[in-house]
């Protein structure tokens, strides 16, 4: 009874084991400006060093898109096609709030510590990103719901509709005032201590954390026991039924998760551009993810980071070499990919590692009753 | 009258548009039996075990558990009640490791299933019982391996695990040796009575391998076309000539 798969404790010793290759990406991120910055000699908040960081920014998040997709598809085997959805109420709330809310609230009212410090950036900044989260829950709780009677192909249709309402929602003339419709919000006042464009190296570093972060939480969130019916849900959802859990409530929780994380990660891409325009809602961003997610691997969790690196790299040297008709050879990559990994990227290596390993295991069985 | 029984059915009917595959039937199950449920194909029995275990709703009738209506009461809080059940077809997790596909359904009454912070490492009970299940049901050492992979007298003995992990009061067995090698029967059969008997649960147990439902059961309800036909311990049911006559004979004819 001593040797289990499920290790009883989590001791930090354990974690270094388990996510060697994740912190050393994690290392190597941080690593980056500074190296580059020393190599090129334009210092971390210049030039060529500044632009990567620009380009890794949209790599992070877009990662955290990818791994909240991945939680939908890959662990609750639910096929939804209006991820976009979540990130644009994520987006889009914070752009409405930093322009028509946050200005007039701050010009009005100050908060002040009892010390004397002026806390109303702060307490105006953590407002705003609680209710892009909410905003994009409440998007969450609503696709969750219409998954009580409908599933599979029936059920994707249906998000798909949901999310183009909103794309239609964020491009409609009636609300030209608050959303500029098709123009979108531009230029949007974000607090100026992360502005992108004067403080690009706190920006990377707050959307590496960011990403550190709700990689971690993810990760536990699929090793926990919720985490785990989940998956159960995914394999089997009327075996977990009879063994007493109600797998709409297991769906809906996963949703809300999903949606917190894509949420959060519209926030940021929002204040990364200081704007918020409709693509932010369109079936892109959808697909995106979902060819994120497939490129890397479903059900792996890393696989949505590795996936989120290969687009965001193909997209910056793709468009250089082919140029606008770039998705064209992408499109080329990615049936190549999904010929050659099925399983994705990650998924396809860990099986193949864990072949191996059998391999060997089986050879040794052998070798040891030849001896006999 | 109620006292000793654990489940009452009555006057359940399901109709599928004009075919009516359960017509009003009315069966009670005396606690801490092995209640048999017999009859050839198409009688309606498994459409009787829906009905029993809430995977489907009656068209009309009430199911009662320890004098609760539980008519209506979806699968997973009958599971809470106490009432587990098994499938014909072999259902459980397969690309989940065979400890995990019983560790689950042990963590599934316990009441940290919200917990979505911690590592299930932590709760170490669920696997101290799955392991221990698995051991009852004779699939120690193959803990770590995928349930896919596992052949299928081993996965039927997962099923039972699975069921046996929820602590059920009540069983609900479809068919549990369905697909089975005459000569992998008697060891699960052997299993059923030891996981039965030891702690006196009740179980309704769908079959159609007569020698076994002879051996086993306590009490047999017979059913054909839909309808109860007899009711008795195996020594009337056998010597009922009606049922000899609708089923007993056919069949075993057929099988010898």
């Amino acid at each position: 009874m001593s040797e289990h798969k499920i290790q009883r404790r989590m001791t930090i010793r354990n974690l270094l084991q388990r996510e060697k290759a994740f912190l050393i990406f994690i290392l190597l991120m941080v690593a980056f400006p500074f190296v580059l910055g020393t190599i090129t000699g334009t210092g971390i908040n210049h030039g060529v060093t500044k632009f990567w960081q620009g380009q890794l920014i949209v790599f992070f998040v877009m990662a955290v898109v990818a791994m909240s997709y991945d939680l939908l598809i890959g662990y609750c085997g639910i096929l939804s096609f209006g991820h976009a959805a979540f990130f644009g109420a994520g987006a889009y709330t914070t752009a409405l709030l930093f322009t028509h809310w946050a200005p007039s609230f701050s010009t009005k009212y100050r908060i002040f510590i009892p010390g004397g410090g002026d806390i109303t950036g702060i307490l105006i900044f953590a407002f705003v990103i609680l209710m892009a989260v909410l905003a994009s829950v409440l998007v969450g709780l609503l696709f969750s719901a219409t998954s009580v009677r409908l599933k599979g192909a029936y059920f994707a249709m249906l998000t798909l509709a949901l999310a183009e309402a909103l794309h239609i929602l964020a491009k409609a003339s009636d609300f030209i005032k608050w959303t500029g419709a098709d123009e979108g919000l531009h230029g949007v006042p974000v607090p100026a201590w992360i502005n992108p464009t004067q403080f690009r190296p706190r920006f990377y570093f707050i959307a590496l954390v960011f990403l550190f972060v709700s990689y971690l939480f993810i990760r536990r969130f699929t090793n926990s026991p919720a985490g785990k019916v989940i998956i159960g849900t995914r394999e089997n959802e009327e075996r977990v039924r009879m063994i007493g859990y109600n797998p709409v409530t297991y769906r809906t929780l996963t949703f809300v998760v999903s949606a917190i994380f894509a949420g959060l990660a519209g926030a940021m891409f929002s204040m990364w551009n200081m704007s918020a325009t409709h693509s932010m809602t369109s079936t892109v961003i959808t697909v995106n993810a979902l060819i994120m997610v497939i490129l890397g691997g479903m059900g792996t969790l890393v696989g949505g980071i590795v996936g989120a690196g290969l687009l965001q790299a193909f997209s910056h040297f793709f468009y250089d070499w082919f140029g606008p008709r770039w998705p064209l050879m992408f499109g080329l990559i990615f049936i190549i990919s999904v010929l050659f990994f099925p399983y994705g990227i990650v998924g396809t290596w860990r099986l193949k590692r864990l072949q191996i390993k059998e391999g060997w295991a089986r050879l040794i069985a052998l070798l040891a009753v030849k001896k006999e | 009258m109620t006292k000793n029984i654990i489940l009452r059915a009555e006057n359940l009917r399901k109709a599928f548009g004009g075919l009516i595959a359960v017509d009003d039937v009315s069966i009670e199950v005396q606690q801490k039996t092995m209640h048999a449920i017999i009859g050839p194909n198409g009688a309606g029995k498994t459409t009787l075990f829906n009905l029993l275990s809430g995977t489907m709703p009656p068209t009309k009738g009430k199911v009662y558990y320890k004098d609760n209506e539980i008519t209506s009461l979806p699968p997973h809080q009958r599971a809470h009640l106490g009432i587990g059940r098994s499938f014909q077809i072999t259902n459980i997790f397969p690309n989940l490791t065979v400890l995990e596909n019983v560790r689950l359904a042990a963590q599934a009454l316990g009441g940290d299933n919200f917990r979505f912070l911690s590592h299930v490492g932590t709760f170490g009970d669920y696997i101290d019982k799955a392991m221990a299940v698995l051991a009852q049901v004779g699939l120690a050492g193959q803990e770590n391996v995928y349930a896919r992979s596992l052949a299928h007298g081993e996965k039927r003995k997962l099923e039972l695990g699975i069921m046996l992990a929820c602590d059920p009061e009540l069983l609900l067995f479809d068919e549990p040796t369905a697909g089975m090698s005459s000569e992998q029967v008697p060891e699960l059969i052997e299993i059923i009575k030891k996981v039965v008997n030891r702690k006196e649960r009740t179980a309704i147990l769908v079959e159609h391998r007569m020698d076994m439902v002879m051996n086993i059961s306590d009490f047999i309800t017979v059913m054909s076309q839909g309808n109860v036909i007899a009711e008795g311990t195996p020594q009337e049911i056998a010597n009922n000539q009606l049922v000899q006559k609708a089923y007993l004979g056919d069949f075993y004819g057929e099988l010898l």
